[in-house]
């Protein structure tokens, strides 16, 4: 098995956008965010993203503003890089090798031509130090930084526990109980520690940190909900501070506006933003329901425009008269993804569970969420110890037509309530209306749903713990609301447990995985056709195979063991001793993707049934197991020749790493065409390029292209004039500057000739 | 342990008042206390916040202000009459009629010349302090409504003052008024209930600061009478305001209990300019914060939950000691109960009556640890109410139970007790003249004398038998101090009277031979109690700062224990304990064993035990439970400490080997206070 270097474990689609503080843009007009490997651009008035500055190779894990051109950012990365953008136009114009994992980025206006940033220690791992950058002066595109200067030891590699203070006098650091703060002039730091109040059940570390525009104050925020204004901070013992106290619990993010009326923001878990006025700190106003817990505030610099981001992934844009004017909503990953990830054949977009209750409908192609539909129709109490509905399966049928939700709430350990929705289509609303609840469907927790892919009967299949797998059929009406369900069949084998099922492509076969015996059923007459059974351990996953290779059943046990049967002899065709953690078919091949957990990471391998040989593998391609894998479809294909990313021609194969992130895999065709489209993009100026711009502009050049192939069918062949020079010159320059008339007609005259060489 | 039987006494219903004012004098170090009983009391900070004088009150007397002019104690009240305190007999030296109706506040200019006094008809009165009393001066002009709060000038030459709704500043020279600040009304409140000003502090950059009943704090330009900053802190009132020395600070106390400091700090650090800035919150108090004083290192306070907290300001500090850490101070530092250890009966004194209760019985016998069944319930045998209106100040009880004796600033009285089958009381006529008041009582251990602590720190001895009681003899020192006593005691034998007085110097007198024996070497802090051991007759003496001596009255020295005791040195957890020890008693069976106990422990000193050095565990009772009955003996040493019993008022050792504990709990005096100012709590 050889390693490819081609292809590449990417963030693309769906990544946090609520990973580091987002930057306004000192006209207000953009929002930069860092996003996976790329840092995006977003208009502010309409939420659309506007530019996607990709070249990191790493998550990206600070921007900030270059403080002497407003045009451009900075941007760091754990690649070990910093790179200066142009985020009007998206274009790269510097980047400095640092060769440290860096974890935030600091600029401040004193300081110019030196960044601030936040890298290991060099000895330990778990030490983080803050380190000034001088920025070489040079010409080259890329420039290895030599010197870096060490600042301030061990501080936190959270952003928010680093702040400049005034006009860059000095620098404030937060870690643990202690607040260090660097004056640059005198280059001296002066620690202040509190109390550990944990005897009394009191946690007062510090979270975050932010430093007053004007006078000499810093905010602290600390877990236990206070915030404490730090004054006179340049003594060791006569320092003071004055608390404030409204949050609950531990203060995420601080942010002091800029000057004018100088107020400070504060948010925390509570989703409630909170702005306290500078100097009468118990006047403070509210911005509550925010939908989730704020995690970072960001301010722009002419003070107009705050944001927040939340928990949720999501960014809310909100005017200074404390208003919410725009919302940015990321992927919803909780800390569980539920659900299966699932394509809905219609919008083809990445359906999971989203908010809690909710399924979100994400187009993976615009990065965009789509829709929220609210499965549970609950109210969501946020309350620790209250369990909520949860919507724990959902499948689509063939066409998209249908939509079975299962949702589930155990409230103690006996008491497991059960709810099978089955939503429909409404072309009107372009959304699924709720058709059928069938209320405890099973008597235990349902483990696999599916819908039958045959096109002549609309059939869905739930097996459950209980040891049943039950069959419901839809008795078709002339108009879809009308449609009703019932339940057609209910079966098991030798009460054993099913835990998953599948159909073969054509909707012919059905085939239930119980424990460790493989059943195969017509699904037409419910005749149990043949067992199929390779112990030990109990079937995990079960895959059948498409177009040539239809003639398999692929299936992975517990005990390490991927097999493949032949369903014409019904025997083994082969087997491999693999730990399979997840098997997942492509709908548009015949490829097979086995996600295999070895030794705390994991290795993909793909293949098809017909031979038991990878046609492509990854090893440790992440760490942790991976759940949850989908194969999406490309809206446009990719041509590769190479065998080993032909597979990804057709589909894309995304998937959920241990820690949230959804990740997938691109191939060098895919990447240099996607640098291709940026420097189009970069030549194309004045207008912001928005979706809507791309595909109204296409249009109608296209029609443009189209008139005038009606109009003037040699215009293909003879190249227009409007290409010469001579007539550009003419009608561009000004009037008055133009020679006389009668000296430009013999030139126009001439170069409308053709010459004779040319005409042989 | 399992030694003594112990009487748990829970039913004095001791109740301390409200603190209503404070003065503090920097000088002398001084703090007077005023409570709305009207009683006055000094505390010396200097020696561990010992409570070293308490002048008991009147009825119908409040105190409204305090205040220091050198070492003359000065207080006005709504009763309308200025008092000068004679702080050597413990009693009001006279009282004024100031003609201006009830009177709000009373301050002294810097230079301790004046007094002014702010009454209920809107005139402020200056008062010349001299020699022998105060003398009315002048008026300043008459405002209309009343006089809250005054505040001097440190220069002496204007005056502001706080009423309804404004602020005046006036010239003390011509008397007129030059401005007039108006203070706004409660912003959400009812704006026809007028703001009062509880109180207003001038500093000497002619900014003044005033706190009002709109939970306001403003910071004014005292030249062009020009508001330069609103504070609002509460919703309710802020009621006292204290300025440190070096007026860096000014501190708030609100009726939410809480205490806020605004310091004079520079917003940009590299600029002079300086602003006033609220900085830090302090809540130690559940009620009102009525009195307020910042003493340079440490804000003392005290208001209605009737406690006295000293906050150390951690930063003036350099390390850690006694006075960086956080004192509340909640008993008097002396004794309110008086025991009979013969007849069982406990003396409880209150200000307006004394409580005379049996103790209860029992003759169970049970493991360490156990509750023993009663079998005769404790019972209240006699409920005194005091004659006149000046309030009890010193009581006692002899050890036999037929005598009882209380004084108050004007009369001493003395009763002729039975208690055996039916209960009955009569007045002894006919006291000696001489013996008109009392700053303390004791009798002797045969109930055959009565001594009396008198003026100039003489003791009176009076005897006692069944027809009559005659004056003997005026027992005097020869240090010629003028100090009251403020503990006494006699031993077992009737041989010594031992006497201590404020000025820590402690007097033996034999009184067989009716004269002084010998004065107890100097030591710099103020005994705090003391006893004469039944057998050998050492005097054992705790002093405010923890130290401990046993002196041998025989031999006129200090003992070969108090010594080595000296010379090892005390615990540190010992001498940083909060409170002073309060009484000493030995147990007669074990002549090695000393009692003692404070407020959150009792202990029993085994002196044939090694002391403890600095690196052995103090507190080990825990350890020693812990360890078998061989290794034991290694690890004991001399301090025996119990914390079983807490919030002690007085702990004595009856003849029958048992103890008497009387506890107070602190939250039965909480529970009887009255409901705080309502304030929105979070999830409520």
């Amino acid at each position: 098995m050889v390693e490819h270097t081609g292809i590449r474990v990417v963030h693309r689609g769906g990544s946090k956008i609520n990973f580091r503080e987002p930057v306004i843009t000192s006209d207000s007009r953009f929002l930069l965010c860092g996003s996976g490997e790329s840092v995006k651009v977003y208009s502010t008035s309409t939420e659309e993203c506007v530019h996607d500055l990709q070249g990191h190779t790493d998550l990206v894990t600070g921007v900030v503003l270059n403080p002497s051109n407003h045009l451009q950012a900075y941007s760091c990365s754990a690649d070990g890089t910093v790179r200066l953008w142009d985020f009007t136009d998206g274009i790269l114009i510097k980047t400095f090798i640092i060769r440290y994992h860096i974890f935030s980025i600091h600029v401040s206006e004193k300081h110019v031509g030196v960044l601030f940033v936040v890298v290991p220690m060099a000895n330990e791992k778990e030490l983080f130090q803050l380190v000034a950058v001088h920025l070489p002066r040079s010409g080259d595109p890329e420039v290895e930084v030599g010197e870096l200067s060490a600042v301030l030891c061990d501080v936190s590699p959270n952003p928010g526990a680093v702040s400049f203070g005034t006009g860059g006098e000095y620098i404030a650091a937060a870690k643990g109980l202690q607040l260090e703060v660097f004056f640059f002039k005198k280059q001296k730091s002066y620690r202040f520690s509190l109390k550990s109040g944990m005897n009394k059940g009191i946690n007062n570390s510090f979270t975050c940190i932010s430093c007053h525009p004007k006078e000499d104050c810093i905010a602290t925020g600390h877990a236990d909900g206070k915030i404490r204004l730090w004054r006179n901070f340049n003594q060791k013992k006569e320092y003071t501070y004055s608390t404030l106290h409204w949050h609950h619990n531990a203060v995420n993010t601080l942010r002091f506006t800029p000057e004018g009326s100088t107020n400070l923001l504060s948010g925390g878990i509570e989703s409630v933003l909170v702005q306290w006025r500078y100097t009468q700190e118990n006047q403070k106003d509210f911005l509550p329901r925010l939908g989730a817990a704020i995690t970072h505030i960001a301010v722009s610099p002419d003070g107009s425009l705050f944001c927040t981001s939340h928990a949720d992934n999501k960014i809310t844009i909100i005017l200074s008269s404390v208003k919410v004017s725009a919302i940015i909503q990321g992927l919803v990953k909780d800390d569980c993804v539920r659900t299966d990830l699932m394509i809905d054949p219609r919008s083809k977009a990445l359906v999971l569970n989203g908010k809690p209750g909710h399924l979100q409908f994400y187009s993976l192609h615009r990065d965009k969420q789509l829709y929220n539909l609210d499965i549970v129709q609950q109210e969501y109490i946020h309350e620790q110890g209250v369990d909520q509905f949860q919507v724990v399966k959902a499948a689509f049928d063939t066409h998209g037509d249908w939509l079975a939700t299962v949702e589930e709430r155990r409230q103690k350990s006996s008491e497991l309530e059960i709810n099978l929705k089955l939503w429909s289509y409404d072309e009107q609303t372009q959304s699924f209306v709720l058709n059928t609840t069938v209320t405890a469907p099973h008597e235990d927790q349902i483990t696999a749903m599916c819908f039958s892919p045959s096109p002549e009967t609309t059939l869905l299949v739930t097996t459950s713990l209980d040891g049943h797998f039950k069959a419901w059929l839809c008795q078709l009406a002339k108009k879809i609301e009308s449609a009703s369900w019932s339940c057609d069949f209910v079966g098991g084998y030798h009460l054993l447990k099913p835990g998953c099922c599948c159909f073969s492509a054509d909707g012919s076969l059905l085939a239930f995985g119980f424990q460790e015996v493989v059943t195969v059923w017509s699904p037409t007459s419910w005749e149990l056709l043949t067992t199929l059974s390779q112990p030990p351990g109990a079937v995990r996953d079960l895959c059948f195979g498409r177009l040539s290779c239809s003639k398999y059943l692929l299936g992975t046990s517990t005990k390490n063991q991927l097999c493949c049967w032949n369903l014409l002899t019904c025997s083994l065709e082969w087997n491999t001793p693999m730990d399979v953690s997840l098997l997942q078919a492509d709908p548009f091949s015949e490829n097979m993707a086995a996600f295999c957990s070895q030794s705390g990471s994991t290795d993909l391998f793909v293949f098809k049934p017909s031979e038991p040989r990878p046609l492509f593998s990854k090893k440790a391609l992440c760490t942790g197991k991976v759940e949850r894998a989908i194969f999406a479809p490309r809206d446009q294909m990719l041509e590769s020749s190479e065998e080993y990313s032909q597979w990804l021609n057709r589909s894309q194969l995304y998937f959920l790493t241990q820690h949230m992130d959804l990740m997938t895999f691109s191939t060098k065709t895919e990447e240099d065409r996607l640098l291709a489209s940026s420097k189009q993009l970069m030549v194309d100026d004045s207008v912001a390029i928005t979706p809507f711009y791309l595909l109204l502009g296409r249009h109608k050049q296209q029609q443009q292209e189209k008139q005038e192939l009606l109009t003037n069918p040699l215009a293909e062949r003879t190249p227009l004039p409007q290409g010469s020079i001579a007539i550009k010159e003419l009608l561009d320059t000004p009037a008055h500057v133009l020679p006389s008339a009668s000296f430009l007609c013999s030139m126009f005259v001439r170069s409308l000739l053709v010459s004779s060489s040319s005409a042989r | 342990m399992g030694e003594f039987k112990v009487h748990r006494v829970r039913f004095f219903e001791y109740m301390p008042t409200a603190i209503r004012a404070m003065s503090f004098n920097a000088h002398t170090e001084r703090l007077a206390l005023a409570r709305v009983d009207g009683s006055v009391e000094v505390f010396n900070f200097a020696d561990r916040y010992f409570q070293e004088k308490v002048i008991p009150g009147k009825d119908a007397h409040s105190i409204e202000a305090l205040c220091w002019v050198g070492g003359r104690l000065f207080s006005a009240g709504l009763h309308g009459e200025i008092t000068e305190y004679d702080l050597e007999n413990l009693r009001p030296k006279y009282s004024l009629e100031a003609y201006g109706g009830p009177i709000w506040t009373i301050i002294s200019n810097p230079q301790g010349t004046h007094v002014a006094i702010g009454c209920e008809d809107g005139t402020v009165k200056l008062f010349e302090v001299l020699a022998e009393g105060v003398q009315f001066e002048r008026n300043l002009d008459r405002q209309k409504g009343r006089i809250i709060s005054l505040s001097w000038h440190p220069s002496g030459t204007r005056i502001a003052a706080g009423m309804m709704d404004m602020i005046r500043v006036f010239d003390v020279l011509t008397g007129h008024a030059i401005q007039r600040l108006l203070v706004d009304r409660s912003v959400g409140g009812c704006k026809s209930r007028e703001t009062v000003v509880w109180t207003v502090v001038f500093l000497s950059d002619h900014t003044i600061f005033s706190s009002d009943s709109a939970g306001k704090v403003q910071v004014w330009d005292g030249h062009t009478g020009t508001l330069v900053k609103t504070h609002q802190l509460t919703k309710w009132d802020v009621l006292a305001l204290s300025v440190s020395k070096d007026e860096s600070s000014v501190v708030a106390g609100t009726s939410e209990g809480t205490v806020v400091q605004f310091q004079f700090i520079a917003p940009n650090l590299q600029q002079q300019e300086k602003e006033w800035v609220r900085t830090r919150t302090f809540k130690n108090h559940t009620h009102d914060v009525r009195a307020l004083v910042e003493i340079g290192t440490a804000i003392v306070s005290g208001g209605m939950d009737t406690q006295l907290v000293v906050r150390p300001l951690l930063e003036k500090f350099e390390e850690k000691c006694f006075a960086s850490g956080l004192r509340r101070i909640h008993f008097p530092h002396r004794n309110l109960v008086s025991c009979a250890q013969k007849a069982r009966l406990l003396l409880l004194q209150f200000p307006g009556q004394l409580e005379l209760w049996r103790l209860g019985e029992s003759d169970g016998h049970g493991k360490p640890g156990d509750i023993l069944p009663l079998k005769t319930k404790p019972e209240k045998l006699l409920y005194l109410k005091r004659k006149g209106k000046d309030h009890i100040c010193c009581s006692a009880l002899s050890s036999c139970g037929g005598w009882l004796a209380y004084s108050t600033v004007s009369s001493v009285r003395l009763y002729r007790l039975q208690t055996d089958n039916n209960i009955s009381i009569t007045k002894v006529p006919k006291l000696p003249k001489v013996l008109r008041s009392a700053h303390q009582l004791c009798f002797s251990s045969e109930s055959s004398y009565l001594f009396a602590a008198s003026s100039q720190s003489s003791v009176l001895v009076i005897s006692l038998n069944q027809s009559e009681c005659k004056y003997v003899h005026t027992l005097k020192p020869k240090s010629g101090s003028r100090q009251p006593i403020h503990l006494m005691t006699t031993s077992v034998d009737g041989k010594w009277l031992a006497t201590a007085n404020s000025d820590c110097e402690v007097h033996v007198y034999n009184l067989q031979k009716l004269e002084l024996h010998c004065m107890v070497p100097m030591y710099s802090s103020c005994p705090s109690a003391m006893g004469i051991h039944p057998t050998t007759n050492n005097l054992t003496m705790v002093h405010a700062d923890q130290q401990i001596f046993e002196f041998s009255i025989a031999e006129k020295q200090y003992t070969v224990w108090s010594r080595k005791l000296q010379m090892q040195g005390l615990h540190n957890l010992w001498l940083n304990r909060d409170t002073p020890v309060t009484h000493v008693t030995f147990n007669p069976k074990n002549p090695d064993q000393i009692l003692l106990h404070d407020m959150y422990m009792f202990c029993i000193i085994d002196q044939s035990l090694p002391l403890p050095d600095q690196k052995t565990q103090f507190y080990n009772q825990m350890t020693l439970r812990s360890l078998s009955e061989q290794e034991r003996p290694s690890h004991l040493h001399a301090f025996k400490v119990c914390k079983s019993f807490q919030d002690l008022m007085c702990m004595r050792l009856l003849d029958d080997q048992s103890l008497v504990v009387v506890e107070r709990p602190l939250m039965a005096i909480n529970s009887q206070l009255p409901a705080p100012v309502r304030q929105k709590k979070f999830a409520t």
